[in-house]
């Protein structure tokens, strides 16, 4: 198959032979889990349960919310034990609704759903529902409810099922392994994701650094005409959503638009996984699987975690720390963030966790920019991040927008080849945070400009209105004056 | 709570003080060869000027308040490096110092710093210093290697260094010079190359000219190494020898007794130098890599033009300098096409599979 | 001679006359830039700027007597509209972005007076006479006037919360940064 060139990007050390060769393993269940509402982009679950109330595993304890939203599930068998403010797995630490569940150990099944024997002749209205109840969220790390995702298929005519495998972040091996392992689960995920888009194509993409896995997948899809397995070029950031459209289809997302518009959706390979256990099954979302990897980690593992289970419970499964980690990372070290404490938990996005060392970060307080382009370069996506920096320093947003700040993808590049060690993610994932709250503003002022308008226009009406009935009493009293006077002349 | 540093969480394992001694590294061969050749004076000169300017360096971050630390970045060492290596190895030590002064103070400081400063100051301080002293600057040696009878011993070159002897006795032209007088004399360049070193032996520095740029192949071999370490990419110097060899063989083709050979301007005064390691310059060259391209045709063309028509024979570092100042403006109008939008920044048209299949 | 002057006379008048002709005919009328000034600002009349009311500031700005960060409850997005249309740069140091508010009613305090629902202009203050009342966070804009009339002092300012969905990331600290370029 013929693959289209991608510009720029880097050739990071991929470090993933800590865990490539380590088999996935199940996580012993955690006394206690921690079920955040929100796991996922847009609004958070309602919860279902209360304080005291038993639940078997893969019960629903809080109902997705709106259009944008996913319901989350017990991860395990037990009772309760509060609903409350915790630490949630972000960057900024701050805190979010949970429901704590003590496990009874028994990690007993709840009634599930039927199993769908032949979800080939469903209409794919009834497949995404099934996913949306599952509450599947994008596994790659971005957590984007999967079934808003397949309901793309109902508005589009879609042609091809991407199937990303690519992982090209370092470090992270758990998609890796998931294909060597349960290829024909994701092989049949993926047929009933097609099915539910009506795409008449699957293409499953894997970095040519996984040749095991491409050659297990080939295997798995051997069966299925309609499947191709494409080893792809070693090259971060292969696995980006538009840039890998496009090297396997030349053709480029214009900005603000989705791939969907070109005919195409991504999809991770463990959202495929997911998938098919939620039709095959009736499971829920209530698993992942996670890298645990770094040089801080003593046994680095692929570990299927039940979601909920703290790092810090992780850790301790993989040995505990060998030396003070320098940095935690939720997810790959390119795009994963910060993860402000040991006590967040594993949530349905968590595609690794990092303990980082000083070496492996190799940060350094940043120097001056001596212009050496290499940013430049290194873009995937044509911006000019040493100009974008210069005018996001100075405050000026504006300036930064019209380079083009809003199309970067925040994928890294230009902070890990940077000599100057200029924090340069950053400063883009300021101004773009910084932007939007501007934009939430102006909308917001626009709304108060219309309420006070409604409100001025209600009071001169009423006002309006006063003055009429005043007048008209005035007239009635006058009108009643006016016959009493005649009254009176008449009487004289 | 701390603000949360964002990632990535691993960085290449590169610095500017990384960068910068791999360019010294480059230069060492050709150099050192060239010091060799020219003797002990040129070593002098050489030491001088590269002590000069990290000396001012130093008091400049003083004056600035800025952290001393910023000295270990190796920039102000390529910058002397590459000033003394355009100054003609005989020169008396004041003139390593003045261009030091201008290269460090005036060109780089007075605009803010390393990074900020629009001009080559390496090239700043040469052209100033030819402009201001065209003696000093234009008395050239022919090659007398260390050791080799007649080189002057090291109490000579201390004098002709710091004592201010004149160095009249061996006084000799380069190549650019001989030429461009020659013309001027009314005799053709067929007949002043005859008397011109061959290229060979140009190639290998045995000529007169500044004190580390004649030895083209070592200068050659050291830019390829940066090319190879991708710490300069090929637009610049490609760029700038292939621009110079095309207008030279295409007027050596049309007048060969008015315009010098294509390989002749490839090969004499600094033109690998300027072209692999002073035109290639970071901070003041165009961020991408079209805007490298333009830079680096503009650099040979002009380079050109000076050397062809205008009173300096060699045009070198004006070239670079003029190019520099247009340097903004290339980095203005020529970018890369933003992923997902048309050049002009609009998102683009939406083209459905099925019409392009057709297309 | 004659010819000359004449001729110079004639041409000056022409001239002349046809400038003023084209003067009057292509006359731009004056910016009406009080009423766009007006239209920038929130138009809630809470007079946190000093000033009685939102037209009146905008005239104040017109004139250049106040300064573009006159408007708390507008926020940064204001102050930057106006600095792009008053060609002035936004000087947002001295701007000390106390992030936006919204209003709260203590329900043991309240007595139900309705003052409060009856001087907001966004109507984000529900309760009816001598029943609590309860403040709606989402319209509420954070001007204050009800803090001002409330006989109880049971209305208080309170930060809105920075949730996941409204935290973004700071600008990198200058310690994170080498003094050099920080500079």
């Amino acid at each position: 198959m013929k693959l289209f060139h991608l510009r720029g990007g880097i050739h990071p050390d991929y470090r993933k032979g800590q865990t490539s060769e380590k088999g996935i393993v199940a996580m012993t269940m955690p006394a206690m889990l921690y079920i955040p509402l929100q796991q996922h982009i847009g609004l958070p679950a309602e919860p279902l349960v209360r304080e005291g109330d038993l639940v078997k595993k893969g019960q629903m304890i809080a109902r997705s919310q709106g259009m944008l939203s996913v319901p989350q599930h017990a991860p395990a068998s037990g009772r309760i034990a509060a609903i409350k403010e915790l630490i949630a797995p972000h960057p900024s630490g701050l805190m979010q609704q949970t429901i704590i569940i003590e496990s009874d150990g028994k990690d007993e099944w709840a009634e599930l759903s039927a199993p769908i024997p032949d979800p080939f002749t469903l209409d794919p209205q009834t497949i995404n529902d099934r996913v949306a109840d599952a509450g599947i969220v994008g596994m790659g790390g971005a957590a984007f409810p999967s079934a808003v995702k397949l309901n793309l298929g109902l508005q589009k005519r879609l042609e091809i099922l991407l199937l990303n495998g690519a992982e090209c972040e370092p470090y992270l091996t758990c998609d890796d392994r998931l294909m060597r392992e349960h290829a024909t689960e994701i092989v049949d995920g993926a047929r009933i994701m097609a099915h539910a888009l009506g795409t008449p194509k699957i293409i499953i993409a894997i970095e040519n650094n996984k040749p095991q896995a491409i050659e297990t997948m080939h295997r798995a899809a051997s069966a299925h005409s309609d499947i191709k397995v494409v080893g792809v070029p070693v090259q971060y950031p292969m696995g980006s959503e538009r840039h890998l459209v496009q090297a396997m289809t030349g053709r480029e997302t214009p900005a603000r638009k989705l791939t969907a518009d070109l005919g195409v959706v991504v999809h991770n390979v463990a959202t495929a996984r997911a998938v098919h256990h939620a039709i095959r099954f009736g499971r829920p979302l209530v698993t992942r699987v996670v890298t645990v990897s770094g040089g801080a980690i003593r046994e680095p593992k692929n570990i299927e975690v039940p979601i909920g289970t703290r790092i810090t419970d992780l850790v301790e499964f993989c040995g505990g720390f060998v030396v003070r980690p320098e940095r935690l990372v939720n997810g790959g070290p390119m795009m994963g963030q910060p993860l402000s404490s040991l006590e967040a938990p594993v949530v349905k996005g968590t595609s690794g966790v990092l303990a980082l060392t000083a070496d492996e970060i190799n940060e350094r307080p940043a120097s001056p920019c001596i212009r050496c382009g290499s940013c430049v370069s290194a873009c995937p996506c044509g911006l000019l991040p040493v100009e974008m920096a210069a005018y996001i320093r100075k405050d000026n947003l504006e300036g930064a927008a019209k380079q083009g700040v809003m199309d970067c993808v925040s994928c890294g590049s230009c902070s890990w080849v940077c000599p100057s060690h200029i924090p340069l993610v950053q400063y883009f994932n300021y101004a773009k945070g910084a932007l939007n709250a501007q934009d939430r503003e102006r909308r917001k002022n626009e709304r108060v400009k219309t309420l006070v308008e409604a409100r001025t226009l209600r009071l001169e009406k009423a006002a309006e209105a006063k003055r009429a009935a005043d007048l008209a009493r005035k007239a009635a009293r006058e009108a009643s004056k006016a016959t009493t006077t005649a009254k009176d002349e008449a009487n004289v | 709570m701390s603000t949360p540093i964002s990632g990535p969480f691993t960085h290449k394992a590169n610095s500017v003080q990384n960068t910068m001694a791999l360019v010294l590294l480059a230069l060492t061969p050709a150099t050192a060869f060239n010091l060799y050749l020219f003797g002990w004076p040129a070593i002098l000169l050489f030491t001088v000027t590269i002590g000069a300017c990290v000396l001012i360096e130093a008091l400049c971050l003083v004056l600035a308040k800025r952290p001393l630390s910023t000295l270990t970045d190796n920039s102000a060492v390529l910058t002397g490096w590459l000033m003394a290596a355009s100054l003609p190895p005989w020169a008396p030590w004041w003139i390593g110092v003045l261009g030091a002064v201008f290269a460090i103070a005036l060109t780089k400081h007075a605009f803010g710093g390393i990074g900020q400063n629009l001009f080559n100051p390496a090239m700043v301080g040469r052209t100033v210093l030819l402009i201001s002293f065209p003696v000093a600057m234009t008395s050239w040696v022919a090659p007398q290697p260390l050791f080799s009878p007649g080189a002057p011993s090291f109490s000579e070159a201390i004098a002709i260094t710091f004592g201010g002897q004149t160095v009249d006795a061996v006084s000799s032209a380069t190549t650019l010079g001989h030429v461009k007088t020659e013309l001027t004399r009314g005799i053709p360049v067929t007949e002043s190359m005859a008397q011109a070193p061959d290229l060979m032996d140009m190639a290998w520095g045995y000529r007169a000219g500044s004190l580390g740029e004649t030895v083209a192949l070592l200068i050659l071999a050291g830019g390829l190494f940066l090319l190879f370490k991708r710490i300069i990419s090929w637009h610049i110097p490609v760029a700038v020898i292939g621009t110079l060899f095309l207008m030279g063989t295409l007027f050596h083709a049309m007048d060969p007794a008015r315009y010098a050979s294509g390989m002749f301007h490839v090969m004499s005064g600094a033109t690998f130098l300027g072209a692999f390691f002073i035109a290639t310059d970071y901070v003041t060259s165009p961020v991408s890599k079209a805007g490298k391209l333009v830079f680096g045709i503009g650099v040979g063309l002009l380079a050109w033009l000076i050397r062809t028509f205008a009173g300096y024979p060699e045009g070198m570092a004006f070239a670079v300098l003029l190019m520099n100042s247009l340097t903004p403006i290339i980095d203005q109008y020529i970018r890369p096409r933003v992923f997902g939008r048309s050049r002009k920044g609009e998102p683009l048209p939406l083209k459905l599979a099925k019409e392009e299949e057709k297309s | 001679m004659i010819l000359a002057i004449s001729s110079l006379t004639l041409m000056g008048l022409t001239l002349g006359g046809l400038l003023g002709v084209a003067a009057r005919l292509l006359a731009v009328k004056e910016d009406p830039l009080e009423e766009e000034l007006k239209s920038m600002l929130p138009g809630s009349q809470c007079g946190q700027c000093g000033y009685v009311g939102c037209a009146q500031a905008a005239a104040a700005l017109a004139k250049g007597e106040a300064p573009i960060t006159l408007c708390p409850p507008g926020g940064k997005a204001v102050i930057e509209a106006l600095a792009k249309r008053l060609g002035v740069t936004a000087d947002l140091s001295e701007h000390e972005e106390k992030g936006p508010e919204y209003a709260f009613i203590n329900e043991n305090v309240c007595i139900g007076c309705t003052k409060c629902t009856k001087e907001c202009s966004v109507d984000a203050i529900l309760g009816a006479a001598k029943m609590v009342h309860t403040v709606i966070a989402e319209p509420c804009h954070g001007c204050g006037k009800c803090v001002e009339v409330c006989p109880t002092e049971a209305i208080r300012m309170i930060p809105v919360p920075v949730t996941l969905n409204t935290w973004h990331w700071p600008k990198p600290m200058k310690e994170q940064l080498h003094n050099a370029e920080a500079a």
